[in-house]
């Protein structure tokens, strides 16, 4: 017995002495956060699928950190110190990055030395302006006006605006319980647009609803929005 | 000490007679065939040629079959994930297989160079893998648009330098051009289908080549007109997406394929059963002697079997009780079948509290496309001489309902003394696994033989790949995007009469949405709506995140259809009144399909995983 116990005391010391601190990474700690903003004003974009991506060069093997912008247009990240490429993928988000002087295209550097804070300008299709939402007892009324940013080769149509509602604080096209939408070529006046819906009932019930309203643009996957509103019936 | 001496001596023993290390080490392997064994003998080299057969990429099948309810076309009963997603992945259905590339153009090199073979064989070989190959890009070019076009079996030298092993991606274009121009060049060194008497179904054919010719330069064709519509789908290089200029010269190769393949006389429509309904059930059953089928995965019982029917069978009839009535077909996929008529409907069943009532619970359909039944098992309808037990329970008089939560459960309706049979023995009943819980299950591959429900047996029916109808409608196609819509209602029409159709279209009403609404009730759960509506761009309109409810024009191709309906029939007990024992029907949303489909534009072409762009930075990423 006490053979054995003074193996396993032997065991456990040559083991944590042995035992190597090699491949022991320290985990990331520099915080890198900012907004996407137009003209100094954050964007409000879908919760759940705007990404922008960041490369590393250098390496073997490429891969990409995704970061995730919210409703807002902030976003953070942490990271290791670097020198790392910020590249957004045009298709799907209803904004563009502007050319970029250093990369001679769309690709922003991003030198991240310690925590740091920058805001990314881009600049979006299309604008909601003037948004008021409003509600008489269970009927919503949003009133808004839309202003085309983008005017040049790169411009997009409007396919529809809609007004959308949900329980919580989280309001898209994904995350709704109502909605009504007018299509594009069926605006009259571009800065005065009205749409109306009706609270649907909620279980539980709960007196009050978040609202905004988006634009969806030919040939983009996700819509730019107003500013989330509560609205209390 | 004794001991010792005599382990010494064995082992040293051991050690001195073990190894003969010149014979050990050139041992020949007596469990493998190397390559030079293999290209001596006929008989082997068709168990390599099998082996690549065998490969063969797919995307839905009888096999994958759960795949087939990723879209609009069906409900898994099973598998509800698949219906509380909103969003596909960018990787989905992606396909990047150079080991299956490299196996063929090893083949083909070997073959070349075979000379111990009959001359005769040796072209047929080389010919069969030439078109494998040509399959196997047009997968490729399809899902990832245009890839690194390999035509010889690459080594590594080992010299750690793998850059001579990197090529960039061709264009789309080129791809198409490859295997339309590689098509064309083996087509004659092939054999005719109907050769020697019997007909060949699993192995490439002249007849297989013109079909798939055919349809890759349709594909092309649809791509450079319709991704206008689309212009953010694009890369620089034309790795994605075909100048709009050459659809017409597509189109015109399309066209042309198609119609050598009908010239020729040796397909027709499957038509042995006067019953239409029957008729276009059986086509996809009948091994013997099918006029129709072009090209199919085999299967035998024994050797090769598998569980489409064990897995779709109806519940009440399963010979496999874990398994059965996996895919629920849609009422979006339903109502798409034209009446008789010729027009578009959805199917009445009047409001609530207003029903339209019929006799009978299969009177809904009799004035439907003929397809319908043979597509989708309907309530009311037999399988396998036993009538599918679908109704969801008893209306009453004032609209109430009795039904229960047990498939085929009892309850007593008001006064009655007797508790008696209050839904049908497959339901449907909401969130009850297996049960038809859009009120159908699948009836096009579903085999009635006995046994074919379990698991230990499983069914023979084949995976029918390449048919005769779709290539009259893809003449159809390809005449009317070029101009010709005689020609188009033409083909079209052939295909309508065998569907029961008694007035033919005339040219003026052949429109692009007759031509996709065709497909889509002709080709019905054969592998062929992700690809047709990624290329006629109407994946993300049709897929587009609203939720609008099921669309009232079943006819219009851009219609939004985002979550998967179902049609419940329930009985009327009223006695005493005029509508007692007859049907009613209601639309209903199968309550665990909570999501809303949304195509993004990025799903177009799926993303290359960053591993292989890693391994080879002259890939560009899909747009």
């Amino acid at each position: 017995m006490k053979t054995i116990r003074r193996y396993i005391l032997l065991a456990t010391t040559v083991g944590m002495l042995g035992a190597c601190s090699y491949d022991n990474y320290d985990a990331p700690e520099s915080k890198l956060e900012g907004n996407l903003v137009y003209q100094g004003t954050p964007l409000n974009l879908d919760p759940r699928n705007v990404y922008m991506e960041l490369w590393e060069p250098g390496w073997a093997k490429k891969s990409k950190i995704d970061i995730h912008v919210d409703q807002n247009g902030r976003f953070s990240a942490v990271l290791f110190n670097g020198n790392y490429k910020l590249f957004i993928r045009r298709n799907s988000v209803p904004f563009m990055a502007p050319h970029n002087e250093q990369t001679n295209s769309d690709t922003i550097l991003v030198e991240v030395r310690g925590n740091k804070k920058m805001d990314i300008d881009v600049t979006p299709y299309y604008l909601i302006r003037n948004a008021s939402i409003t509600n008489s007892g269970k009927t919503v009324d949003a009133t808004f006006g839309i202003e085309k940013i983008i005017t040049d080769a790169n411009q997009k149509d409007v396919e529809r605006v809609t007004l959308y509602i949900n329980k919580v604080n989280l309001v898209s096209a994904d995350t709704k319980i109502g909605e009504a939408s007018l299509n594009g070529g069926d605006i009259a006046d571009p800065n005065a647009i009205s749409l109306t819906t009706q609270i649907p009932e909620m279980t539980p019930a709960q007196p009050y609803v978040y609202a905004r309203v988006g634009v969806k643009l030919a040939g983009v996957d996700y819509l730019i929005y107003s500013p989330i509103q509560k609205i209390d019936f | 000490m004794k001991k010792i001496l005599i382990i010494t001596f064995i082992l040293s023993l051991m050690v001195s007679v073990s190894c003969d290390d010149e014979a050990f080490l050139s041992k020949q392997p007596n469990d493998l065939l190397n390559d030079e064994q293999v290209w001596k003998n006929r008989d082997l080299v068709i168990l390599a040629l099998g082996d690549l057969y065998n490969r063969f990429p797919d995307y839905q099948t009888v096999e994958e079959w759960r795949e087939f309810a990723n879209f609009d076309e069906a409900f898994a009963s099973r598998d509800y994930g698949r219906h509380q997603n909103n969003d596909w992945g960018f990787g989905d259905w992606g396909y990047w297989d150079y080991s299956y590339i490299r196996a063929l153009n090893s083949f083909i090199k070997r073959c070349g160079e075979a000379t111990t073979l009959l001359e005769e064989d040796r072209q047929a070989f080389l010919a069969e893998a030439r078109v494998l190959r040509a399959a196997v890009y047009f997968e490729e070019v399809k899902r990832m648009g245009g890839v690194p076009l390999i035509l010889e079996p690459l080594t590594y030298d080992y010299s750690g330098d793998p850059t001579y092993l990197q090529f960039p991606r061709a264009k789309e274009s080129d791809v198409y051009d490859f295997v339309i121009r590689e098509l064309t060049d083996v087509q004659d060194k092939l054999v005719d289908p109907n050769v020697g008497g019997g007909r060949i179904y699993s192995r490439a054919t002249k007849g297989l080549v013109l079909a798939m010719k055919a349809r890759a330069a349709l594909y092309a064709a649809s791509i450079a007109r319709y991704n206008a519509t689309t212009p953010s789908v694009i890369t620089a290089g034309g790795e994605v997406g075909i100048p709009a200029g050459m659809a017409q010269g597509y189109y015109e190769t399309a066209l042309a394929a198609a119609q050598e393949l009908i010239g020729k006389g040796w397909y027709s429509l499957y038509q042995k059963n006067s019953d239409l309904r029957q008729n276009f059930a059986d086509l996809f059953l009948d091994k013997s002697n099918n006029p129709e089928v072009i090209f199919v995965e085999d299967f035998k019982l024994k050797d090769k079997a598998h569980g489409f029917t064990t897995n779709n069978q109806p519940i009440d009839q399963t010979e496999e009780p874990g398994d059965s009535g996996w895919l629920n077909p849609t009422l979006n996929l339903v109502q798409s079948f034209e009446k008789l008529d010729n027009t578009f409907a959805p199917l009445e069943i009047g409001t609530p509290g207003n029903y339209v009532y019929y006799d009978n619970i299969t009177d809904l359909y009799e004035d439907r496309d003929a397809r319908l039944w043979g597509t989708v098992m309907l309530p009311g309808t037999q399988f396998k001489g036993r009538v599918v037990d679908i109704w969801a329970g008893y209306i009453l008089e004032d609209n109430s309902i009795i039904t229960s939560g047990a498939l085929g459960g009892q309850a007593t309706l008001p006064g009655r003394s007797a508790p008696e049979q209050v839904v049908g023995k497959n339901g449907p009943i909401d969130q009850v696994e297996k049960s038809a819980q859009t009120g159908y299950y699948i009836r096009k591959f579903l085999d009635p033989a006995i046994g074919s429900g379990q698991r230990g047996i499983g069914s023979a029916v084949w995976w029918v790949r390449y048919r005769y109808a779709e290539v009259l409608l893809n003449a159809a196609e390809a005449a009317f995007e070029l101009g010709q819509p005689d020609v188009a209602a033409g083909y079209m029409n052939e295909v309508r009469r065998r569907a029961g159709f008694t007035i033919d279209l005339t040219p003026g009403d052949i429109t692009f949405d007759r031509i996709v609404h065709e497909r889509k009730v002709e080709l019905a759960f054969e592998g062929h709506q992700l690809w047709d509506m990624k290329r006629w761009r109407l994946a993300h309109r049709v897929w587009d995140g609203q939720n609008v409810g099921l669309t009232t024009t079943p006819g219009k191709a851009d219609a939004s259809s985002t979550k998967p309906y179902g049609l419940w029939p329930y009985k009327v007990y009223d006695p005493g009144n005029a509508n007692d024992g007859k049907w009613i029907f209601k639309v209903v949303v199968p309550g665990k399909a909570t999501g809303v489909d949304r195509f993004r534009l990025r799903n177009y072409y799926s993303e290359i995983n960053s591993d292989i762009l890693s391994r080879n930075p002259k890939l560009v990423q899909n747009p």
